[in-house]
């Protein structure tokens, strides 16, 4: 054969590192939170909102937001909804699991220096704002006034009730938590996330919003933040599609004009809202 | 080879211009065949097959469907003798040259499993380079496309990458359009112009010949293998007549300059709703478009468990589960999934990739069962811009 | 020491209204407070008043017998609590409780029932009001029933 052929190169960005799963958590009673180590490397150095393609042997491949990053250490939160995400949450301490990425955008937490923060999240929405919470509590002089305002469906599909308690008892940033369906012994707050915004203080006219959660909840929260004074272009939301490839290849993730897997997924609401009007889009 | 960057140009280039011209007699083209496959190509091109010109390995130039023309209208794909002996007297049948750049089929990676782990183990196949013989000015036009998409982002598709790199291009300047042609309003052709080796005009005008221009260095060496001889003035006439009556003949037409714009607001024309009641879904249209470039990524094991092996399989966007989310599909209609698909082609492709997804190549509206005609459709939503259902 | 009308004047509900149906509206008003836990109003109880909650939570409950109180909404400072005083029979539907101190100032639904009869452009202004009020707790509840958390794919 002569000299023009090659081997084609690996298969790149569609080559799963291996992670082993250090320990596991049980957050509700179909959510788990696995904290992955790498085998090899220093593993992934994921900006807060980014996501990751994991994979469970044999099984397939799903995209799931990063929920923690902390010295090589990953976190994810899954919601056991189908075959994959199944497969993963059942995952046990020492099974090696496929990751790639971090693909995606980030939360503009940067940008958001100097203002009020608003972090509004709904259910398993909240675990792609885990570490934006983490990272704002830590810079908190760097920021105004921090508040979150967390719902989830009843009290015992809460993530992270102790980080949770923690983080309220520390004070630094302002916790209100809610849910739709109180059941007995719930003392806390009973109702809409999107209706806490009425009473979140914070300046509407300079204030950054992070909304996360499902589509509809983040609709409506997105306009309660705006009825507040907050422009558009200071919300930001979270948006989901079918993922494969993760690098722009594969015309899944399609959203209009957009690939969420390069132009998202997080969108500013002024992008987001005509896109989310569309059905079917 | 660089990929071109040159999408939509109707650039005229001047034979001068190129690296070499000559003029070949048909005969040549066996040497053009011998030579690419002794120099280890994987020769492709043209062949007749099955009632359509497919492409397919060329063991010699006598394999091509020479004396052949189509005729083609909404979901009608007919062949016809031609009174001739012209090797390209067709337009472009239901296959793309993507298929080659793009197989429909290609193991990403297989793993083993290794107590509580797995080992990722072979990198895929190595392909042999490819050579295209007969590739058109849209289909120039719809390869820079999918270079775009594929290895212009942040991310490269490797094997693409690698089967592109190798791939030797002899182009063909169209001289028998099909009535479901329109690459004149896409800017693609009939002549052809961007990244290509070697580029033949096929005059039937008196003697039956080629006029041959190099379009790169290794084209020129190749083509100073060729028994040919120096191109006269009345060459270049004839060649420049076959062209401009091509162009002159094509029947069909759109107005590409504001689609991106006119689809971005007519998301919810009633339009939508009426091709809807006719389009079945099936994604012939996305099969055969040269531009299509979607897959779907595909995990398996065997029985055991033991080993498994992740796919890449084109998709169409007209497959309800190409929206599948959380149980469900976020395109469950029909219409959302037309609409998908004739909103990214001409419209929001240019967002995603700077460029229209269209070729004018016109096969959708060829092997359409149903005989949509994508021109129609635009003319239909630009005459009723701004309606609502 | 701040009068019902200066008090109402600041709160949300009441933002923009006349300066002389504010007093009119305060002449119905009185301060009221509860300690965290105290029962403010029952089921089935005659309902002629409403509250303005200034300060504190409220919860809304329901009682059944094997779960207890189940609180269906928690009432927050700013807002009116309780519009059963609108229209006969007059009776509480719900049950609600302080969740924490409250202070509020309770109206007298029949004082403000006469004197919305006696203006009827006050009348109009505080139905309207109160119907932005019932919309957005509508709206809210609606959403509830969506249960936008909950199994997904099983629609």
């Amino acid at each position: 054969m002569s000299a023009l052929a090659e081997a084609a190169p690996a298969a790149g960005p569609m080559l799963p590192q291996p992670f082993r799963v250090r320990r596991r958590r049980r957050e509700t009673s179909d959510t788990w939170t696995l904290t992955l180590e790498p085998l090899a490397g220093d593993g992934l150095e994921p900006a807060p909102g980014q996501f990751t393609m994991v994979y469970a042997f044999g099984v397939g491949e799903i995209a799931i937001s990063v929920s923690g990053a902390d010295r090589g250490l990953l976190t994810h939160t899954v919601r056991a909804v189908g075959a994959v995400s199944g497969a993963i949450s059942a995952a046990r301490t020492g099974t090696v699991l496929g990751v790639r990425g971090p693909f995606g955008n980030s939360w503009p937490l940067a940008e958001a220096a100097g203002a009020d923060v608003v972090v509004v999240a709904g259910g398993v929405g909240l675990a792609p704002l885990r570490t934006s919470v983490q990272w704002l509590e830590r810079a908190r002089t760097d920021y105004g006034e921090v508040t979150l305002l967390y719902g989830g469906r009843t009290p015992a599909d809460l993530l992270y009730r102790r980080e949770l308690d923690q983080l309220a008892r520390r004070g630094k940033v302002s916790l209100r938590v809610t849910v739709d369906a109180a059941t007995r012994g719930w003392e806390g707050t009973v109702g809409v996330v999107p209706k806490l915004v009425g009473g979140a203080r914070f300046d509407p006219g300079s204030a950054v919003a992070l909304v996360c959660g499902p589509e509809i909840m983040m609709r409506f929260s997105a306009e309660a933040l705006i009825e507040r004074g907050v422009a558009p272009e200071r919300i930001y939301v979270s948006m989901e599609r079918n993922m494969q490839c993760g690098v722009g290849h594969c015309g899944h993730c399609q959203l209009g004009p957009t690939l969420i897997c390069r132009d998202g997924p997080v969108y500013g609401y002024d992008v987001a809202a005509p896109l989310m009007e569309v059905r079917e889009l | 080879m660089q990929a071109s960057a040159t999408v939509g140009a109707t650039a005229k280039k001047d034979a001068l211009n190129d690296l070499e011209t000559a003029v070949l007699a048909p005969d040549a083209l066996e040497t053009l065949v011998s030579s690419l496959r002794s120099r280890g190509y994987r020769v492709l091109g043209p062949k007749l097959r099955d009632g359509a010109i497919i492409y397919d390995e060329l063991g010699s130039a006598a394999e091509l469907p020479i004396g052949w023309r189509d005729a083609q209208e909404p979901g009608g794909y007919r062949l016809h003798r031609r009174d001739d002996s012209a090797r390209f007297g067709y337009a472009v049948g239901p296959h793309s040259w993507k298929q080659f750049l793009l197989p429909s089929r290609l193991r990403l990676w297989q793993a083993r499993r290794d107590g509580e782990g797995f080992e990722l183990e072979g990198d895929g196949e190595t392909p042999a380079p490819v050579a295209f013989v007969g590739v058109r000015g849209c289909e120039l036009a719809a390869i820079a496309i999918q270079d775009r998409v594929l290895l212009g982002g942040r991310h490269v598709d490797a094997d693409y990458a690698s089967r592109r790199e190798h791939a030797f291009i002899v182009a063909v300047d169209c001289f028998e359009p099909a009535d479901t042609c329109f690459c004149t309003s896409m800017g693609t052709g009939p002549q052809v112009s961007g990244a290509y080796d070697l580029a033949l005009n096929e005059i039937l005008d008196g003697e039956h010949r080629f006029l041959a221009r190099a379009g790169s260095p290794r084209g020129a060496q190749l083509l100073a293998e060729l028994p040919s001889r120096v191109p006269e003035p009345a060459d270049s006439t004839a060649a420049a007549a076959a062209v401009a009556a091509a162009a002159a003949r094509m029947s069909r037409s759109v107005q590409a300059g504001d689609l991106r714009d006119l689809l971005a607001r007519n998301l919810e024309n009633p339009r939508w709703e009426e091709v809807a009641e006719r389009c079945l879904t099936c994604g012939n249209c996305t099969m055969v478009c040269p531009t299509c470039f979607c897959t779907s990524v595909e995990d398996a094991s065997d029985l055991t468990g033991t080993e498994a092996e992740r796919v890449r399989l084109w998709e169409s966007c007209f497959a309800v589960d190409h929206g599948f989310l959380h149980g469900g599909s976020t395109r469950r209609s029909g219409r959302s999934r037309y609409r998908q698909w004739l909103t990214h082609k001409f419209g929001t492709w240019h967002d995603q990739f700077d460029s229209s997804g269209c070729v004018g190549c016109g096969r959708c509206i060829s092997w359409c069962p149903v005989g949509i005609d994508v021109t129609e459709e635009l003319a239909a939503i630009r005459a009723s811009d701004g309606a609502l259902a | 020491m701040s009068t019902v009308a200066d008090l109402l004047r600041d709160a949300p509900f009441f933002t923009g209204l006349r300066r002389d149906w504010v007093e009119l509206v305060a002449g119905c008003g009185s301060n009221v407070h509860f300690k965290a836990g105290e029962l403010i109003f029952r089921e089935g109880d005659t309902a002629d008043l409403f509250y303005l909650l200034r300060h504190g939570s409220v919860a809304l409950e329901a009682y059944a017998p094997t779960s207890g109180q189940l609180v269906i909404e928690t009432i927050d400072a700013g807002e009116m609590l309780g519009w059963s005083w609108l229209f006969p029979p007059y009776r509480w539907h719900f049950d609600a409780h302080a969740t924490t101190v409250v202070r509020a100032t309770a109206f007298d639904g029949a004082c403000l029932r006469g004197k919305c009869d006696a203006d009827p452009a006050l009348g109009y202004e505080l139905t309207a009001r109160f119907a932005q009020t019932l919309i957005e707790r509508l709206q809210w509840t609606r959403l509830r029933l969506l249960d936008v958390y909950g199994n997904v794919g099983a629609r």
